[in-house]
């Protein structure tokens, strides 16, 4: 609707129309790098007409932090801590992807107890993950308690993990060879307390968010993304699969044993107003955590008597045969990838980091089209990003 | 109401022909006569190599032909070899419907800066190289050519910078990479040789 026929349906004289000859001029609004809805240092420069944006352009680079370069100047061992930082949300998740790349390229392979205990801390740090991307999208959009209601879910994740490597966001935990740390037994215990308590809580999110006629007013048939375009831009993880397609790396192309679980993958399927609009990938989010409390259920109950180490023991200069790889996990984004060329050595030659973030962060010209001002967080927070993970 | 959800079974029915690299690589020379110039299908990462001049139509065909039909471009990595005096952009493609996966590779040679090698751009065949694109030409100096987003400067067209300012000088991926000692008046970090240092590991 423009502004003009407003005025006409509304206006109590329709005979006058006192906004026919009022010029009216494209405005460049900078939603800068600082802004609360923005999930980080994000530029959005937006072209607007009145309230209809007709462009926004992102600009990142913000938080470059030249990881690649730095790939470059360290041993295999060295660069774990900086894989934390790129995905700070789900940091172990980008520690098993750093890896399993560089187990591929050395060609070695986890004992199977590591292999499950880097599941279940993937899957804890999926729901921590998505706990704060739901609750920074009802934020956003103006509902400021579920935010708190998933914190408060995410500390007990939080704590879990200080009980295994000592530290809340940048673990470092699983390492080249297995995890640094075994689980003990109690800590599979707390787990499975955690699981029981988390269960009812999802459906709490339910009855506060995902159904509350605001947010759904304010999030369905919005920033709709097509089939075509999601495979064009390469699109992947939960906002690939709000758009109704069904591809999830961990059935697709398994690692470390992902094919032993029994999972279902959640896609959106336009309940709500369209396929792939913006309530679509929130609700994927949802779903995707009670799938991921399914995982951990039966990776926790066959880790407790599990034998076998947590590490594989490797040489102090670890050196990588020659050879290059590309390694791709589904993290909590979607499919975070790691390019790794190796001329022999402690140091890798060439070290790339495909954040699925940086990828899906590049639709958003096409998504904000012919959308409110307003529009524009809904849409952002709905790809969610994690700046960390865009620029390196 | 609230918790239903409606899953899909993993185990969907799909039509899919996955082809190895070696059949892959096989129908790219065949169908695009003389485009490659070397390859290698064994090993953790197949990857054909195409010349640049022909990569357009080559990038068309991968991405087209039902066979292959390799319509994800997952990721573009800009490759520096100062040695043998060669960039590469690797490509690395895999196809929705057949779940198999390819890498191309394209390489150029290496002129000194300011000259830069050219690339054909493909953000018309793949969405996602535009901004994959705009950072290999930010961190490595390959300029594509036909950039939907370029910028001309004094030393030719080139896609515009993503994660560096737009007034950087240089290509910080490049070896020979020099960090600045300043930019804009703030004053940089002291390059230092690591490679000189006692305990750096060979």
């Amino acid at each position: 609707m423009t502004m003009t026929t407003i005025t006409r349906n509304f206006l109590t004289t329709p005979e006058v129309d006192v906004e026919a000859d009022v010029q009216t001029e494209e405005m460049l609004v900078n939603m800068g790098p600082q802004h609360p809805s923005t999930h980080g240092v994000l530029r959005l420069v937006l072209r607007t007409d009145g309230e209809m944006v007709l462009e926004a352009v992102p600009h990142i680079g913000y938080l470059h932090r030249c990881a690649e370069k730095i790939g470059e100047n360290l041993a295999y061992f060295q660069y774990v801590p900086y894989t934390d930082r790129m995905d700070y949300l789900a940091g172990m998740n980008n520690n098993v992807g750093w890896a399993l790349a560089v187990e591929k390229l050395a060609k070695f392979e986890v004992p199977r107890r590591a292999a499950y205990i880097r599941v279940v801390i993937c899957e804890l740090n999926r729901i921590a993950s998505h706990l704060v991307s739901m609750g920074a999208y009802g934020l956003d959009l103006g509902a400021f308690t579920p935010f708190l209601y998933a914190f408060r879910e995410r500390e007990f994740i939080l704590d879990l993990f200080e009980a295994a490597c000592g530290a809340r966001l940048t673990y470092s935990y699983a390492t080249i060879g297995g995890v640094t740390h075994d689980l003990s037994r109690e800590w599979i215990d707390k787990c499975g307390e955690f699981l029981d308590y988390f269960a009812p809580k999802i459906d709490e999110y339910d009855n506060l968010l995902s159904f509350n006629h605001i947010f759904v007013k304010r999030t369905a048939d919005l920033g709709i993304l097509t089939k075509q375009a999601a495979l064009d831009y390469c699109i992947t993880g939960p906002m690939l699969r709000g758009s109704g397609i069904n591809w999830d790396l961990r059935k697709v192309k398994p690692y470390s044993c992902y094919e032993e679980f029994e999972f279902d993958v959640p896609v959106g399927d336009g309940r709500m107003g369209a396929v792939g609009d913006c309530w679509d990938r929130y609700y994927v989010r949802i779903q995707e955590m009670r799938q991921s409390a399914k995982i951990l259920r039966q990776a926790l109950g066959r880790l407790k008597d599990m034998p076998g180490s947590h590490r594989v023991a490797t040489p102090r200069n670890f050196k990588v045969p020659a050879g290059e790889v590309y390694m791709e996990t589904e993290g909590a984004r979607g499919q975070l990838g790691f390019y790794i060329e190796s001329q022999g050595g402690v140091i890798p030659y060439r070290v790339k980091a495909r954040g699925p973030s940086f990828c899906n962060l590049a639709v958003t010209n096409d998504l904000c089209r012919e959308c409110l001002l307003a529009d524009v967080p809904a849409i952002v927070g709905s790809i969610d990003v994690v700046m960390g993970e865009v620029d390196r | 109401m609230a918790g239903q959800a409606i899953h899909i079974r993993s185990r969907s029915v799909y039509t899919s022909k996955p082809m190895n690299a070696s059949e892959m690589i096989g129908l790219i020379e065949t169908a695009c006569a003389g485009a490659v110039v070397a390859k290698q299908a064994d090993g953790l990462h197949p990857w054909v190599s195409v010349k640049p001049e022909r990569w357009r139509e080559v990038a068309t065909f991968v991405r087209d032909d039902a066979r292959l039909k390799l319509d994800m471009l997952r990721s573009i990595t800009g490759l520096d070899y100062p040695d043998k005096k060669q960039l590469a952009a690797a490509y690395d493609l895999i196809s929705f419907d057949h779940r198999h996966e390819l890498c191309i590779k394209v390489f150029v040679d290496r002129p000194a800066l300011p000259a830069r090698p050219v690339i054909a751009s493909v953000a018309e065949v793949w969405r996602a190289a535009d901004w994959h694109e705009r950072e290999t030409y930010d961190l490595l100096g390959i300029a594509f050519e036909g950039h939907p987003d370029s910028v001309t400067d004094q030393d030719g067209t080139h896609p515009r910078r993503i994660l560096l300012p737009d007034d950087w000088t240089g290509h910080p991926l490049r070896k020979d990479y020099v960090f600045p000692r300043e930019y804009g008046g703030i004053p940089g970090s002291v390059e230092i040789d690591w490679a000189q240092k006692p305990d750096y590991p060979k």
